[in-house]
């Protein structure tokens, strides 16, 4: 086998790991917004980010609009755009057209992270080889979620449905201990999205425009009162 | 509606997020207030995705209080994701017995 193929594929396994664990309490939380196993599977398939999907999942359990839903993934979503930037810069400059539409395809925080401690310019056969069992991870381990969920115990399923949260806590708060203004920034983030629950007239808002309402105000905020560094990386994110 | 119309929207306008920079932008992004928005959009959302919904899922808001208390406890503690996670849904589970 390719060197670079070998060694993708080696740098994709722990990634591989990591996304089943937590596309499994993805199918999880599909079930209880009423997805069937197929529908799971073909989003993490065709999407293969958590937070993306996760929105998703909740605009659609609240039959939102499809508007709200590119708003939503849009928002969500757009610090790929940023990652993909950097990506393109490492990119082997004989890849072809093509090679980058697959590239861009599994640029996921983790992936972009490794693509960047790679320390070769980044060839289609390490990309591809890097990102296989990655999508393979995601895509099976929300199928398996989906299929478990249906078959396990009601009381269990229900517990489970914790588990994506307790990861997006396990995500965050390392990051938020040692910097105080992404600490700022999620308490202004959590406030916000209190008051949309709570406050009568703005609790009538969508799910999906309220999380992109939030998200967009609370990062504003931070950008304005602690603007990152400029050669702050991106690499730390999940 | 069909969920695959939902489904195809978020993967094309998520697939567009993504390849486009790639391909037709060339050069790095240098606005700083536009940087710093994006490195704190992730955990923005990820807090406004958990708070407070996690209180308002099928189980009782004591036992998600437990388990997020649980969660935060160990995440400070620079526990590992699976370990944050998998203790959090069994304190759901633990409380799930207890009358309230």
């Amino acid at each position: 086998m390719n060197k670079e193929v070998k060694r993708g594929f080696r740098d994709g396994i722990p990634i591989a790991l990591g996304y089943f664990a937590v596309s499994f309490s993805l199918g999880i939380t599909m079930v209880s917004a009423g997805l069937t196993a197929a529908e799971g599977t073909v989003m993490s398939l065709t999407n293969l980010t958590s937070a993306g999907e996760f929105a998703g999942v909740r605009v659609i359990a609240a039959s939102g609009t499809i508007l709200e839903m590119i708003l939503t993934q849009l928002i969500i979503n757009l610090r790929y755009s940023l990652m993909s930037l950097s990506l393109s810069q490492k990119i082997d400059p004989k890849a072809r057209f093509w090679h980058k539409l697959v590239i861009a395809f599994g640029n996921t925080d983790e992936i972009f992270a490794v693509a960047m401690n790679h320390q070769k310019s980044l060839t289609i056969k390490y990309m591809a080889a890097l990102q296989c069992l990655p999508v393979i991870g995601w895509t099976s381990g929300t199928f398996l979620g989906i299929v478990a969920c249906n078959l396990l115990p009601e009381r269990l399923s229900i517990a489970l449905n914790v588990m994506l949260y307790g990861m997006f806590i396990a995500i965050v708060v390392p990051v938020a201990k040692k910097s105080k203004p992404v600490l700022a920034v999620c308490v202004a983030a959590i406030s916000l999205s209190c008051l949309f629950r709570y406050v009568p007239g703005l609790n009538t808002i969508s799910e999906g425009l309220a999380i992109t309402v939030c998200t967009v105000a609370a990062a504003v905020f931070g950008a304005i009162v602690f603007p990152v560094k400029q050669e702050e990386k991106q690499e730390d994110e999940t | 509606m069909n969920i695959y119309i939902y489904i195809l929207v978020m993967a094309v306008v998520t697939y567009l997020i993504r390849a486009l920079p790639l391909t037709l932008i060339r050069g790095k992004i240098k606005n700083r207030f536009f940087r710093s928005f994006l490195y704190y959009v992730p955990y923005a959302c990820l807090m406004a995705m958990t708070f407070p919904a996690v209180f308002y899922g099928n189980y009782s808001p004591w036992a998600a209080l437990a388990g997020v208390a649980v969660a935060l406890v160990l995440a400070i503690r620079g526990k590992n994701l699976l370990i944050v996670a998998g203790a959090a849904s069994v304190t759901v589970f633990l409380f799930s017995f207890i009358p309230v």
